[in-house]
């Protein structure tokens, strides 16, 4: 055997290793320029009760989760029976942001598979899902006492992401005081 | 029920592939014949099983069966059939079986058109693809069941990304996986090779006309791909370096530099490892790229919705392939020896050089593309590598080919002397000379150095491509009808070097001279381009089957004369809200004039991206040519023979000095 022809299989073995190191990497894992920002101002009708108009400072006081998500979104599906069971553990205020939808057609959504959103703002035209940075539904923001964005994540949680990225982050954000 | 049947028969055709692995590998072992015969018929039933899975999937598509979870994801009412045919290979899971379809047919392929091969060698080669195959039904089965059920089923489905929603992605796929996976019959060979521990001249005539297919599949998919890119992503550009693209065009290079050493190994019986090395690289690069698109360790436009549990399988998958094969190759390949010297001026010593070119641009692109992986994973930061790297690095490694191009048809094995050579073809450097600098006087009124530096290289190669064809000619005058005839492998060789130059003129010009402007117009008022004037004559609304559109329409005019109308959308699809501009082209072979719909301003004006873009037409032209070199060269009538292959494993001193 001649050391030479082993060369490509060293490199090999070092890409692998690259590679490996890249799979526990998250590229999409851009930090957001919200993040530690106050979430972003907004004026919209509930999905529920049209005549009442909900703002961002109806999101402070309390930890917060957004969800954003619609009726047409297949993903929400998914990720849907975590949020139930994440309301029905009582932990915190869970709004949903009703993106770029039909009203007739998300309230047939939520009266279907249930509803876990204290309450929904019905954003048709996706203006407050734009200044949000929404670059797809679904997608999930916490926001801590004072409305600001704590933490984000894009596309369907999964039940490990609720169990070690979401929870983790609600109950530290319930620890803090003031 | 229908996609539980194809659940069921992509299980029995894991069945059949395992069976096409071990059966054969253990019937060489044993020398037992009848177990060796084994690989064929598997080969086939697992055809038809992958082929019958694939049809399920698509009747599931064709009814609306929203209750197939991948089906539901990609797909809508609204979406016209042909796109929901097309839709099938839209996303991850259902593009793997389009994979493994590929790979199957590949394989039925080999297992039909060889059996001339000697059995032991086409039993190894069946067995290298049926383990292949096992990995990426494995694969399927365990991380990315296209069948998976959704209960209960949505009524409506999500619709098929609408940037697939166009003519360039119903070809684009196909061509491109039956390029990678093509390169996969190249690496059986490689393996199989170093299992018999002999490169002969009857293994290079096996493994070339392979190896030429495959390539013109992957030449033909990235043509596509950049011309869709054009149309579809409204930024007038046909090439971005994107790390998909990127992973595509690696295995091109490495293909390309395979295909020019396998004839080296060919004819002249040296280069022998290397040639192995390059076909294990060229799949190697594949499935690279395969774990590069799917995995999601880096950020691209084409990425498919990721998961990690299928970047861990891929990367053991890729060990494992990869890793075996080069372990292998380090134990045999240094058995491979040949005494022949290689001097610089000879076929062999131009095809060397070559093959460094092409390696080193492999490696420049691979680094490119790999470096942001390597910076995140040492902590240093996220960045990412642009196109003013690839230029810089690219640019300068292809235009050396180039020039070496033009010597291929005239160079002859063994040695050459400078005199010899300029004889042959010295007479044409003042011909591209003066072609490379009058040609874009003529054409466009301008000229800069570096752009008569680049065209002189591609008439260059145009024009010594075309001498050969008239050499062949001349010296067929006054001989039998028979000895006529030009081999198509010449026609292939020198169509195919013709294309890289048209390819080089249309670059050229393109990125010297395009002209873009960002104009704001009311409708009835005009913007100008040089000569061409741009009139907007307003937007109005269409619907389509899924989509509403702004539609914008442009008269064109050259020096006052009305040339064309052309259509610009903006286009909404219903399904998901997103909008996707549809580009409109007024496209001659001299110029493309290209206009993008922006925005609504203030008072019914629009904003409108007009670009002029001179020969970018023959950007796709020199693709295009360069595939139909392949088919031509893989038509050749040396390639067709039958029985004589046998007699020509034992290397046959006197064909060699006659084809040479």
């Amino acid at each position: 055997m001649r050391w030479g022809a082993l060369v490509p299989l060293v490199f090999v073995a070092l890409l692998i290793g690259l590679l490996a190191i890249g799979l526990s990497l998250d590229p999409r894992e851009v930090p957001s320029p919200l993040i530690g920002k106050p979430a972003p101002d907004f004026v919209l009708p509930s999905l529920s009760a049209p005549e009442t108009q909900i703002s961002v400072s109806d999101l402070r006081g309390k930890v917060t989760l957004v969800n954003v998500w619609a009726s047409w979104c297949v993903a929400c599906r998914e990720e849907h029976p975590l949020l139930m069971d994440l309301a029905g553990r009582n932990l915190l205020p869970i709004y949903g942001l009703n993106y770029k939808d039909e009203r007739a057609e998300a309230l047939a959504w939520l009266s279907r598979f249930g509803n876990p959103y204290t309450d929904s703002i019905y954003d048709a035209e996706g203006t407050a899902g734009l200044d949000w940075g929404v670059y797809g539904v679904p997608e999930t923001f916490i926001l801590d006492r004072h409305g600001r964005i704590r933490y984000k994540h894009i596309g369907a949680i999964s039940a490990s992401d609720l169990e070690h990225k979401l929870l983790p982050v609600i109950m530290e954000l319930l620890g803090e005081t003031g | 029920m229908i996609p539980e049947l194809g659940h069921f028969a992509i299980v029995l055709a894991l069945c059949l592939a395992v069976g096409q692995t071990l059966v054969p590998a253990v019937g060489l072992l044993r020398r037992n014949p009848v177990w060796i015969s084994v690989a064929q018929p598997a080969a086939t039933g697992q055809f038809i099983f992958v082929l019958l899975a694939y049809f399920a999937l698509t009747q599931s598509f064709l009814v609306n069966d929203f209750s197939v979870a991948y089906v539901a994801h990609n797909s809508n009412t609204d979406l016209p059939t042909v796109y929901r045919v097309a839709a099938v290979w839209g996303a991850h899971e259902g593009s793997l079986l389009l994979w493994v379809l590929m790979l199957s047919l590949w394989t039925l392929a080999v297992a039909t058109f060889s059996r001339n091969l000697p059995s032991d060698i086409r039993a190894c080669v069946l067995s290298v693809m049926g383990a292949i195959s096992v990995g990426f039904l494995l694969f399927m089965i365990f991380t990315s069941n296209p069948f998976e059920r959704l209960l209960p089923a949505p009524e409506q489905g999500r619709d098929l990304n609408p940037l697939l929603q166009d003519p360039g992605l119903i070809i684009h796929p196909p061509m491109l996986y039956m390029g990678y996976v093509g390169f996969s019959v190249a690496f059986a060979f490689a393996i199989a090779a170093l299992v018999s521990g002999k490169v002969d001249t009857a293994w290079t005539r096996w493994t070339r006309p392979w190896t030429t297919t495959a390539w013109l599949f992957l030449t033909f998919g990235i043509t596509l791909g950049s011309w869709w890119a054009y149309r579809e992503l409204g930024w007038g550009g046909w090439w971005f370096w994107d790390p998909v693209e990127n992973a595509s065009f690696m295995p091109w290079l490495v293909g390309t530099a395979l295909i020019h050493s396998l004839a080296v190994t060919e004819k002249r019986g040296v280069f022998k490892s290397w040639t192995v090395l390059l076909a294990i690289t060229a799949f190697s690069l594949s499935l690279l790229g395969t774990f590069l698109v799917r995995s999601g360790v880096l950020v691209s436009v084409h990425a498919f919705a990721t998961d990690p549990a299928r970047g861990v399988f891929i990367l053991i998958f890729f060990a494992i392939v990869v890793g075996s094969s080069l372990l292998l190759y380090a134990w045999r390949a240094p058995s491979f020896t040949s005494r022949a010297e290689v001097r610089l001026l000879s076929r062999e010593g131009l095809l060397l050089l070559n093959n460094v070119f092409l390696v080193v641009a492999a490696a420049a692109v691979f680094l490119g593309t790999l470096y942001p992986l390597v910076v995140d994973a040492l902590k240093l930061g996220k960045i990412s590598v642009g196109p003013p790297y690839f230029n810089t690095v690219f640019v300068p490694l292809t235009l050396p080919l180039v020039f070496l191009v033009g010597f291929a048809a005239v160079m002859r094995w063994k040695n050459n002397s400078p005199r010899q050579l300029l004889q042959r073809v010295g007479y044409l450097v003042p011909v591209a000379v003066i072609l490379g600098v009058l040609f874009p006087w003529i054409a466009l009124r301008s000229n800069s150095v570096v752009v008569s530096v680049a065209l002189v290289l591609a008439f260059w190669a145009m024009t010594t491509a075309v001498a050969d064809v008239f050499r062949w000619l001349k010296s067929g005058l006054g001989k039998s009808r028979q000895s006529r005839n030009i081999p198509l492998a010449i026609w292939g060789m020198n169509l195919a070097h013709f294309g890289l130059g048209v390819f080089v003129l249309g670059v050229t010009l393109t990125s010297a001279y395009s002209v873009e402007r960002d104009v704001r117009l009311f409708p009835g008022e005009s913007a100008d381009i040089g000569n061409y004037a741009f009139r907007f004559d307003g937007v109005h609304e269409e619907a389509a089957a899924n989509y509403d559109a702004q539609v914008g329409i442009i008269t064109l005019f050259r020096a006052s004369d009305e040339i064309a109308t052309v259509r610009t959308e903006k286009r909404r699809y219903r399904a998901q809200g997103s909008v996707m501009t549809d580009a409109g082209v007024n496209a001659r072979l001299d110029r493309d004039l290209y206009i993008a719909l922006g925005e609504a301003l203030d008072g019914g004006a629009w904003s409108l991206r007009l670009y002029y873009k001179p020969f970018v037409r023959c950007i796709w032209l020199g693709g295009f040519l360069m595939v139909l070199g392949g088919l031509l060269a893989v038509g050749d009538k040396r390639y067709r023979m039958k029985l004589r292959q046998r007699q020509d494993s034992v290397v046959d001193k006197n064909t060699l000095a006659a084809e040479a």
